[in-house]
């Protein structure tokens, strides 16, 4: 069981199973719930994870809003060339003008990569969202109804796990010569869908045997109401654990694809792009590339940390059923 | 046995089945006329060459006996030429899978030789300083992905040390076994970060349990030295998990080695798939595309299998 639940969740998955057999579980309190005594139990580098995604996502959203507005508000120009105009040179070291400094093109680091964060949480959502309502309403439809529908569902994911993830997005990519953000946002979305179908199913296999399932069942309710009252709400933390987990794995995969020149096109900045573009001139400084690569490897510990403690807050709850 | 034999081994074939069948599709369902999306624009003007290649394809035939056709090539090893550079994809596939195939058994050797011991020395010192530092260590190394490894790894090794090459391979047949590894040491360490962090993880919470039981707790009162008994005693318990780990861990390298072979510019398969992206050669990534995924259906079996075999109680049940 173990095995299968590495060999069909990949990487991302192991990810999780490991950070779950590795807990060394806090002694929850049962007494406390809800969203502050939550904040309160959390333990601090937890805190800094949260605090670091709700930047990454303040940025992405500022930067919206400072594109819709014709960059009225208060933050450098991300295209803005100094060397070209005046105002800075490349590959600059930080200073109160340029925080973070400038790169090969004597861009501003700093806002271009606020403005970064935008491509890869955008994915990261769509993917979060497709999978947790797609694959979590198909993998509980299936799980619970069970019967021929579960073989040809499940069947019908296998042949997308079969494929090692980045090959077929790269496959796809390429021959379908896909390079702007809804139509990338949607591919992955679409090839995420197995792994929460997996997951979903597994774990409604699991709710669906509990006794208050059978209650419902015994009075009679409709199999409709129990499947939305009384299982999903059950799967949908686990879910929500993995989603968590998966989101930085995408992120992670966006980056190698947009490293590759295979994403959203230059001059929009995106942290993997950034980073090719930084690795050309490595040997005069590195900083060009540290930067994208910090807040990228710093937004993946995060939403990895952040779905680790999910998860035991979660196993603790199911233990406790 | 015999029987779980049989049903795995019906799996693997329906599970190649249905990935020839998707990667079949993937070229078919292009838009528009295949013959625009085979031939470089530059081609086009040549109507002669349009209608060779539109007979040479039969392509005026139904998708299922194309398909058909295309599969019975496929399993002779046929699997068509590019028509960018005119090579037969499975001679391309052929010389670069050996540099592939290097490059993610190094780094399962490099995953296993580091993570192992890591872990164990974790688990001997739960909850000390080692075991925080080694815990962060392992959670960055499974975020970062092996790209941004390989780059910061040519920034210190090759140009502040100037120790190790960044790029270029040295053939064991023409330059010998030390220059070749000397060229295959740094790709090979960034892709063994994450598979790294996840032997060490695995081996830790496998050991922690181990280190509890009794004939652990004997060992130690015969006067056992602590290597001794962590490396005797307690590994190996521990060394099954690892070993299924290590298996799968291969069949995912082969995917990841794509973006090292093109940052480190190795020969390998990974870089020709990209390379052929470029040139959108779409004959050539849909050979490499199916080869990887073959083999990557594969691998997962065959350690299914090696599981099954190792492990009494997965058999019973």
């Amino acid at each position: 069981m173990v095995l299968r639940h590495w060999s069909r969740s990949r990487g991302d998955g192991v990810a999780a199973t490991l950070s779950s057999t590795d807990a060394t579980a806090k002694e929850p309190n049962h007494q406390q719930s809800g969203a502050m005594a939550a904040l309160k139990t959390m333990p601090l580098v937890t805190k800094a994870a949260l605090a670091w995604l709700l930047f990454i996502i303040g940025a992405a959203i500022y930067t919206r809003l400072d594109r819709l507005f014709g960059q009225a508000l208060p933050l450098q120009d991300p295209f803005y060339q100094g060397f070209l105009f005046g105002g800075a040179s490349p590959t600059e070291t930080p200073s109160a003008a340029h925080w973070l400094g400038t790169d090969v093109l004597s861009r501003d680091n700093f806002s271009r990569l606020l403005h970064g964060a935008w491509v890869s949480l955008a994915i990261a959502a769509t993917v979060v969202a497709f999978g947790v309502v797609i694959g979590g309403l198909l993998g509980s439809f299936v799980g619970y109804v069970r019967g021929r529908w579960e073989t040809v569902v499940m069947a019908s994911m296998d042949v997308i796990l079969a494929f090692p993830p980045l090959v077929l997005l790269l496959a796809l990519v390429a021959i379908y010569k896909v390079r702007s953000l809804p139509i990338i946002a949607l591919l992955f979305g679409v090839l995420s869908i197995p792994t929460y179908v997996r997951i979903a199913r597994a774990s409604t296999l699991g709710v669906a045997s509990r006794e208050f399932v059978l209650a419902a069942e015994a009075i009679g309710t409709r199999r409709v109401a129990i499947l939305f009252r009384e299982v999903i709400p059950n799967v949908l933390p686990a879910l929500l654990a993995y989603a968590l987990v998966n989101a930085g794995f995408v992120i992670v995969i966006e980056g190698t694809l947009s490293y590759l020149g295979l994403s959203v096109q230059i001059p929009e900045p995106t942290w993997g792009n950034m980073i090719n573009e930084g690795r050309r001139d490595i040997r005069q400084t590195i900083l060009p590339v540290f930067w994208p690569g910090l807040f990228l490897t710093l937004t993946v510990v995060s939403l990895n940390m952040l779905g680790d403690w999910f998860q035991q807050r979660v196993a603790v709850r199911e233990a406790a059923l | 046995m015999g029987k779980i034999l049989t049903v795995r081994l019906a799996r693997l074939i329906a599970a190649l089945f249905a990935v020839s069948l998707l990667t079949f599709l993937l070229v078919e369902q292009l838009p528009g006329d295949p013959v625009f999306a085979l031939l470089p624009p530059e081609a086009l003007h040549d109507l002669a060459t349009i209608e060779r290649i539109r007979t040479e394809l039969q392509l005026d035939d139904p998708v299922l006996v194309r398909y058909g056709r295309w599969l019975t090539d496929v399993v002779q090893g046929d699997l068509g030429k590019s028509y960018i550079t005119d090579q037969p994809v499975a001679d391309a596939i052929r010389d670069r899978v050996p540099v592939t195939l290097e490059l993610a058994l190094l780094a399962t050797v490099f995953a296993a030789l580091i993570g192992i011991p890591l872990g164990a020395l974790c688990a001997y010192r739960e909850g000390k300083r080692v075991d925080k530092a080694a815990t962060g260590f392992t959670t960055a190394a499974l975020s970062v992905p092996s790209f941004l490894v390989g780059i910061f790894l040519i920034w210190l090794f090759t140009l502040k040390f100037r120790w190790l090459p960044s790029s270029g391979w040295a053939r064991i047949s023409t330059k010998g076994v030390v220059a070749n590894l000397k060229s295959a040491a740094l790709p090979a360490l960034s892709l063994a970060f994450a598979p790294l962090a996840i032997n060490a993880r695995l081996v830790r919470a496998d050991m922690i349990g181990t280190l509890k039981e009794n004939y652990v707790l004997s060992a130690r009162a015969k006067g056992l030295r602590n290597r001794y008994i962590l490396f005797r005693h307690a590994l190996r318990p521990s060394s099954l998990t690892a070993l299924t780990v290590l298996g799968l861990q291969l069949g995912a390298l082969i995917g990841g080695t794509v973006v090292i072979e093109t940052l480190f510019a190795l020969p390998g398969l990974g870089s020709r798939l990209i390379s052929a992206i470029y040139q959108r050669d779409v004959m050539m990534i849909q050979g490499i595309t199916l080869f990887v995924a073959a083999t990557y259906v594969i691998v997962n079996t065959l350690v299914d299998l090696l599981y099954l075999l190792l492990d009494p109680r997965i058999r019973r049940q």
